[in-house]
């Protein structure tokens, strides 16, 4: 019992920032933008909130700074994608490459200004950042340690899955979007602002990503700076989304599945069971392949990627 | 017509930078070659102290705080400061990727170019690479870190006896532990002696203050995982093990063991500045001891191209200034055991080893030779568990 709980815990924080990725994925997915910047995106927030919650100590200011700085990035993107209809994956490409090139740039300079060649954040903001402790709640045995001892992120990219869920399937905005997504001249033509949405759209999810990115350092990191703290995890975030099958309520259980398979290696008992590590490693992408063909195969439209994703809306060839 | 002249103007450029090329790659032939005509003490002639250049190839940035490169960085600045070098004799190539030939020829080839006499490669994937440029410049010296590949006379490689202070670390976990479980986080485990070894070293550490604890072991498969090296510390502390050693990169073992608060065992660089709370000491490399040794050769011109396997007695390896909140007896222990290592009465893989599997390793009086210790040790100690 003891070990499930353990190991349920330690998948959910590890799915944590591959949350917010992909819910930051969706969201430009959804209007038809692939953008395959999200691991620079993370990067971006992870550097700002760091930086941020190392001068000012204050946990709030971070997440912001995190949220602003994936923003940007993400609007640089939008600009480029929406109003300049570059090429998608190479704009995305450019924003991964710039993102993780600033974030370290960043990074080296403020580590050569240390002494110790460290950079650790400061006591109050470690101490917000880490698992919070509601007296009452928090002790229930087992259901506290499921629920109620979590860091902050964890409930965050929880109620943002939520918020966005509803935004797509209880509003007419939402609607909007996804139509957006799916055949914009169509929306153009029912009167929505297309290029506005898509702005909206972008920018918040990039925010969405760089709140994810700034996880990385903070609770993976244990809030010592490191390059390259964000890993890869972006990547898998696009992933993620398949698994997902673009809906927001599906990128929690999927995140906290594919977390639960990032972890697997460190609690399958190597004595009774010998598989290879390098299997573990491969799990998330072997289990992304079989959803994407299942999908495929099954054609079911509202699992599938939205129809207009990675192409440009050229107004004026309606 | 602009453009005509624009392109004339082009094309000059480019021949002048042709020559300039060709000029640059000859003087540097002409040199090699007095240099290898004057051959007297050593294999190679002895150079002033203001013309020495140093080369260093690091597979990150020294700036990356605790970790590998910046530890081998530490060693060069601790090597410049006692031979009095400037800046500019010191050639740093960062970031060379240790997967990639191209990239790690093309830094060696640089500082070959810049005029390095002595190039360090301090990664073990530079191996190889180091061994081919090594042969076809026979006048340049390049000595490899952490591999095994030599050519005893311009192509040498270096490393140290990690284990001993490995063995002292274990003295402080085993005192410490009060679950009686001691986790490990590794890079690699019994496949690679390195690791293998360091384990055992630990472990053997530990038993010898306390028969009752055992050491698990988690394997990470990277030398650098940020992410794996803090869930696998997570998995270990979850388990119930209260302190966390660790062989890899990151200080996020000790990080995690810090907020779990539990205790740890640092590695490469003093830790205790990441994980204040946490960390008992750190398992160190001190690389200026071989840096400096290795400089000076060049300069007296008495390089004979051998291998280095420093240890404590060198300076080489050391243990960190202990936490103050270790168990009372642990610096006394430590120094007990140090003092044996240092006159030659202990060296830590002495008689008969128990391995976990029930077979034994060594003989009765014996101790483990070098080249087993480097390259054989694929065992784990009895009191080791690799989960």
């Amino acid at each position: 019992m003891n070990f499930w709980v353990n190991f349920i815990v330690a998948a959910v924080v590890a799915g944590t920032p591959l949350l917010f990725g992909t819910l930051g994925e969706i969201m430009n997915e959804r209007v038809g933008h692939l953008n395959l910047g999200v691991e620079g995106m993370m990067s971006l927030g992870a550097i700002a909130g760091f930086m941020v919650g190392y001068k000012t100590d204050n946990f709030a200011l971070a997440m912001i700074a995190a949220f602003l700085s994936g923003a940007a990035g993400a609007l640089v993107y939008a600009v480029v994608t929406v109003t300049f209809m570059a090429n998608h994956t190479v704009a995305g490409l450019t924003l991964t490459i710039f993102g993780i090139g600033l974030t370290n740039v960043i990074g080296f300079h403020y580590l050569g200004m240390s002494e110790s060649g460290t950079l650790k954040l400061p006591e109050q903001i470690t101490q917000q950042m880490r698992s919070i402790h509601i007296e009452g709640l928090s002790d229930i045995p087992v259901i506290g340690d499921l629920l109620f001892q979590y860091n902050p992120f964890v409930y965050l990219g929880i109620v943002f899955a939520i918020l966005l869920a509803l935004f797509y399937n209880r509003t007419k905005a939402g609607l909007n979007v996804i139509a957006i997504g799916e055949n914009p001249a169509a929306a153009d033509a029912a009167g929505v602002h297309v290029t506005a949405w898509k702005y909206v759209n972008i920018v918040i999810g990039g925010g969405i990503c760089g709140i994810g990115g700034a996880f990385t350092i903070m609770i993976t990191n244990g809030g010592v700076w490191i390059s390259d703290c964000v890993g890869g995890l972006g990547w898998i975030a696009v992933a993620l989304v398949i698994f997902a099958t673009w809906k927001p309520m599906n990128a929690i259980w999927g995140a906290f599945v594919f977390g639960a398979m990032r972890i697997l290696k460190y609690y399958v008992n190597k004595e009774i069971i010998h598989i290879p590590d390098a299997f573990y490693d491969m799990l998330p992408f072997l289990v992304t392949a079989i959803i994407l063909v299942v999908v495929s195969v099954r054609q079911v439209k509202d699992k599938a990627q939205p129809a207009a994703c990675g192409t440009n809306y050229f107004r004026e060839d309606r | 017509m602009k453009k005509k002249i624009l392109s004339m103007v082009l094309a000059v450029a480019l021949v002048a930078t042709l020559f300039a090329g060709c000029g640059g790659t000859a003087t540097t032939g002409a040199a090699a070659d007095a240099g290898a005509q004057s051959a007297s003490t050593g294999l190679f002639p002895a150079v002033p102290k203001d013309q020495i250049k140093v080369g260093v190839i690091h597979i990150t940035d020294p700036a990356e705080g605790s970790g590998y490169t910046y530890t081998h960085d530490l060693g060069i600045q601790g090597m410049q400061k006692n031979l009095g070098l400037a800046d500019n004799q010191i050639i740093r190539k960062n970031n060379t990727n240790d997967g990639d030939p191209t990239a790690i020829e093309n830094a060696i080839l640089e500082c070959i170019e810049e005029g390095c006499q002595i190039i360090f490669a301090t990664s073990y994937g530079y191996m190889d690479t180091c061994e081919k440029i090594a042969n076809e410049y026979p006048d340049v010296i390049i000595s490899h870190g952490t591999g095994y590949k030599s050519n005893g006379k311009n192509f040498n490689n270096y490393f140290g006896r990690i284990y001993q202070a490995r063995y002292l670390s274990g003295i402080a976990a085993g005192l410490k532990t009060e679950s009686n479980k001691i986790g490990y986080v590794s890079a690699f485990g019994k496949t690679l002696s390195e690791t293998g070894g360091g384990i055992d070293a630990f472990a053997m550490g530990v038993e010898s203050v306390n028969p009752d604890a055992t050491v698990y072991v988690k394997v990470t498969n990277s030398w650098f995982d940020p992410e794996g090296e803090a869930q696998a510390a997570q998995a270990l502390i979850s388990d119930g093990c209260d302190v966390i050693a660790q062989h890899c990169d990151t200080p996020n073992p000790q990080l995690a063991a810090e907020e779990a608060g539990v205790y740890g065992v640092g590695y490469n660089s003093d830790m205790s500045k990441d994980a204040p709370k946490a960390v008992l000491c750190s398992v160190m490399w001190d690389w200026s001891a071989y840096y400096t040794w290795a400089v000076e050769q060049v300069i007296n011109g008495t390089w004979t191209g051998e291998n280095y396997y420093g240890g404590m007695t060198e300076g080489l390896v050391k243990l960190s200034d202990l936490a103050d909140f270790n168990d009372p007896e642990a610096a006394a222990k430590i120094e007990e055991a140090k003092k044996k290592m240092l006159d030659g009465s202990f060296n830590v893989f002495d008689g008969v080893i128990e391995t976990n599997e029930g077979t034994t390793v060594g003989t009765e009086g014996g101790t483990l030779d070098d080249a087993t210790i480097q390259g054989g040790i694929d065992w784990y100690y009895r009191n080791v568990v690799e989960k």
